[in-house]
């Protein structure tokens, strides 16, 4: 039975494309307000830089955005597919956010992002750009609709219990979940740090290839000698401005995005000490009452037994520090905690169908341990490393352009990753942190509204048809990435050419860089 | 009778009806791309007659789905989880054509285009016939037991409704797509549109009249009748304006009647949301498989709000690309190089 398990592989299912959802989402969130500003600045100065980056980040912006869209939809289906139970346990309150997200958020980022592509030259220009601003807003809102319906699964509010089943009494408190404001505020700051670093790593190679191409120059002052190279399209005077200026963006919005992760992911951490704390006793791998917070434990984290754990490097009284603003406070450990959970919760699944083969057995009240210590320090380390690298970047562009070396170069495009990364490990810390529940308790909420995950699967879906989908979904998720990667890479080497074919045209004196030649020709089509 | 589950029926009924009416012809198109368009410029003119407002129209599935989430958890959770398969298909079909409708103009071969296209027309077809089958089961009936569980293994749902539903979609998609780009278009592509309608719409409007007569018979009243009377009615006068040359009401009439199918089929089936095959004591309605009156009291209100605001702005959208595309309106394809001196 447990090999061909469909609860373990619907889980996986669910990570795998909730995890790759999630790499085109804040890349979405990140990029789009920045894109908007670009806009504004350059109807506001008239600046023709403000205008190619608008087309350049633009074009990025779209290519990724469809991917957004396309694995989106996986993810509201698969609660009923995969997830039935879940569905309809929770269904009187989960399913509001979902079906509000669609109504408010989704139709209005959906058709005003489309009147934005196809609106060039067809609308005027301050009703153009609030048709991105809006688009945006429409993004920034399904974030909070899902967040709040995923913080409802962490911290359940504003709910009663009637026949077994929670069903929502307090619409307000489940939309004020403090629990969904400061996830919701964590992650916006999170996908900005996203969207600064692409900014930084594409800007520092154009500039790099402008050097190496040996277009722009380094005096003896060290200051920036701006070229041209009129043979290569795009490559003018103005291309240096504009990759300069997106590259200073990119690193301010990386350090800003840090220093806001830092503040909400401060008051996130505070409330799931109160809310969760089994899941911070895990990613601490901490199984004693104390107040040292670890900066490395070894041992056999995997294993169940939390006594196989050593830390090696501990700082005193920093995660009392971190979970209640004090340094004596103790925190609770795995080894205290278990038995509450146990006392409270249970010490077997009970004996009801639901759990299949599963009813009677023991419940591990333990997340896996390596997943949530490691996921908890990647995201923080990853997120540390993009802030810093943007504070670097900062300081050698100083004088106009970027340095030399190829390495330096490729640690900047490299560095693009490191946001995405620090966002996949802190959602798989917190998802892998609520197990065993799918849907957590809350320690002072109504009893009884919780459930574990072996409970939630569909149960008339069997595990072939699970296998099924999370194979050709893999599949088709991998190849799609490898085009997203293909056309990213293109569009990114084309330079700004790439979004503004008119720029093409060398030495034609009637280019212009405000749009098509002909009245008749669609501005942008498929 | 109970109000609001009822009203919540009739509002998921009406975004279904949305969702057919716009993305039909959106998926229509796709599915006209393989075998329609006889050059690139034809296919581009097609492809940019939808570019504006295919993301949106699909939204309406989004919400359809959301909807009956919200609206009826129980519905949702035994549907979805009875068409586990099917409904893998039309979200491999979707992922297809929305990144395929993106990615094809962006790249440089023949053969990239030539795959995104297929792509493109096969997802839409997979999707628009994966939608029809659901849709139609929901309305028939599928073997469920008292906790709203299929049984009979992975293809229980695979019946003749299934394939009715899904040719119903499938082929009114293909004749208001027809409609669609004789009125959208110009030159070439508008022609064979209208021609497409004339010759196709008699057959290919036939499933989705099977599935309205099937479900009047089984449990239709006078009013659903007169409904299914209208449908037939609005497709004999689309046929004739189509064939008029008056695009703008055949587009009108084929929607009508879709609209008018889709109504009599939905008030037929009312109260029940999913009939069980195995015993009626198990068919899920609007009263047992509903939220409670609060949250859907909650809904009501956002609801209040959202959908005429939804339906301004879409309408606005329409009106802002209301123009005809041309063959003359479409931009050369444009190389992207990479911008280095070669070395």
């Amino acid at each position: 039975m447990d090999v061909l398990d469909p609860l373990l592989i619907a889980r996986w299912q669910f990570g795998i494309t909730t995890v790759y959802h999630f790499w085109m989402v804040p890349l979405t969130l990140g990029l789009g307000p920045l894109v908007a500003i670009m806009q504004m600045m350059w109807h506001r100065t008239g600046n023709e830089r403000y205008y190619r980056m608008v087309k350049f980040w633009g074009k990025l912006y779209l290519i990724n955005f469809i991917m957004g869209v396309a694995t989106g939809l996986v993810q509201e289906f698969q609660f009923g597919l995969a997830w039935s139970e879940y569905s309809k346990f929770v269904g009187d309150v989960f399913g509001a956010p979902l079906a509000m997200e669609a109504l408010l958020a989704f139709f209005v980022e959906s058709t005003f992002l489309g009147l934005w592509i196809f609106g060039w030259n067809k609308l005027p220009r301050a009703v153009h750009v609030a048709c991105l601003w809006i688009a945006v807003a429409g993004s920034v809102v399904s974030a909070y609709f899902i967040i709040v319906a995923n913080s409802w699964m962490q911290h359940p509010v504003g709910v009663d219990l009637v026949n077994g089943r929670p069903v929502m009494t307090d619409v307000w408190a489940v939309f004020t979940n403090n629990t969904a404001i400061s996830a919701f505020t964590h992650t916006i700051f999170g996908s900005l740090g996203v969207g600064g670093a692409f900014l930084l790593g594409i800007a520092w190679y154009q500039l790099w290839q402008r050097r190496r191409d040996g277009i722009d120059t380094v005096g003896v002052d060290k200051r920036v000698i701006v070229g041209e190279a009129l043979e290569i399209p795009g490559r003018d005077r103005a291309d240096h401005g504009m990759w300069l200026t997106s590259l200073r963006i990119g690193a301010v919005v990386a350090m800003v995005a840090f220093a806001g992760v830092a503040i909400s992911g401060d008051a996130q951490a505070k409330l799931m000490f109160e809310q969760q704390p089994l899941k911070m006793a895990a990613a601490e791998g901490a199984c004693h009452t104390g107040t040292s917070f670890s900066v490395l434990s070894v041992g056999k984290l995997g294993s169940k037994n939390c006594n196989d754990v050593t830390p090696v490097i501990e700082i005193p009284g920093l995660l009392s520090f971190l979970a209640h603003g004090d340094f004596t406070t103790n925190i609770k450990g795995i080894n205290e905690l278990i038995p509450q959970y146990q006392a409270k919760y249970g010490t077997t699944l009970p004996d009801d169908p639901i759990y299949g083969a599963r009813a009677g057995q023991a419940i591990d009240y333990l997340p896996v341990m390596e997943v949530t210590y490691w996921g908890f320090r990647l995201m923080i380390g990853f997120g540390g490393i993009a802030a810093f690298a943007a504070f670097v970047a900062l300081w050698l562009t100083r004088r106009g352009t970027v340095p030399r070396p190829r390495w330096l170069m490729q640690l900047a495009v490299a560095g693009i990753l490191a946001p995405f990364a620090a966002n996949s490990a802190g959602w798989i810390f917190t998802e892998m942190g609520r197990q065993p529940f799918v849907v957590a308790p809350n320690p002072s909420g109504v009893d009884g509204v919780y459930m574990f995950t072996a409970a939630a699967v569909s149960p008339g879906v069997s595990f072939g048809e699970i296998l099924f989908s999370v194979i050709s979904l893999t599949l088709v998720y991998a190849v799609l990435m490898v085009f997203e990667l293909r056309l990213l890479v293109r569009y990114v080497r084309g330079g700004v050419a790439s979004a503004i074919p008119e720029l093409d045209r060398r030495n034609d004196p009637d280019s212009s860089d405000d749009g098509p030649s002909s009245g008749d020709v669609l501005a942008f089509a498929y | 009778m109970d109000v609001l589950p009822t009203v919540w029926f009739a509002l998921i009924a009406t975004l279904w009806i949305g969702y057919l009416f716009l993305e039909g012809f959106d998926l229509g198109v796709g599915m006209h791309l393989l075998f329609s368009a006889r050059n690139e410029n034809q296919r581009r003119v097609m492809l940019n007659a939808i570019g504006p407002v295919w993301d949106g129209n699909e939204v309406w599935l989004i919400t359809a789905a959301g909807a009956m989430f919200a609206a009826f958890p129980i519905w949702y959770a035994s549907l979805f989880s009875a068409l586990y398969l099917p409904l893998v298909f039309v979200l491999l079909g979707l992922i297809f054509r929305a990144v395929a409708i993106e990615y094809r103009g962006k790249g440089k071969t023949a053969r990239w285009k030539r795959g995104w296209d297929l792509a493109l027309g096969v997802g839409s077809l997979v999707s628009a016939f994966g939608i029809g089958a659901a849709l139609a089961l929901t309305t028939t009936g599928l073997p469920i037991d008292a906790n709203g569980d299929r049984i009979g293994g992975a293809f229980a749902w695979f019946t003749g409704y299934a394939v009715i539903g899904g040719l119903a979609v499938v082929g009114f998609s293909l004749v208001h797509a027809a409609s669609f780009l004789a009125l959208k278009t110009d030159g070439d592509v508008r022609h064979a549109g209208r021609a497409f309608a004339r010759r196709a719409a008699p057959i290919a409007l036939l499933p989705l009249l099977v599935w309205v007569v099937a479900l009047q018979i089984s449990r239709g009243t006078a009013l659903t009748w007169t409904i299914a009377a209208v449908a037939v009615v609005a497709a004999v006068g689309a046929w004739l304006a189509n064939r008029n040359r008056q695009e703008g009401w055949a587009f009108v009439g084929f929607g009508a009647f879709l609209a008018a199918c889709m109504a009599s089929i939905f008030a037929a089936s009312y109260p029940v949301v999913l009939p069980s095959t195995i015993d009626h004591a198990f068919d899920l309605t609007v009263a047992n498989a509903s939220s409670s009156p609060y949250t859907l009291g909650v809904m009501s209100v956002v609801a209040c709000f959202g959908i005429p605001l939804v339906l301004a702005y879409q309408g606005w959208t329409y009106w802002v690309f209301r123009q005809r595309v041309g063959a003359n309106h479409i931009p050369e394809a444009h190389p992207v190089e990479p911008a280095v001196r070669p070395s």
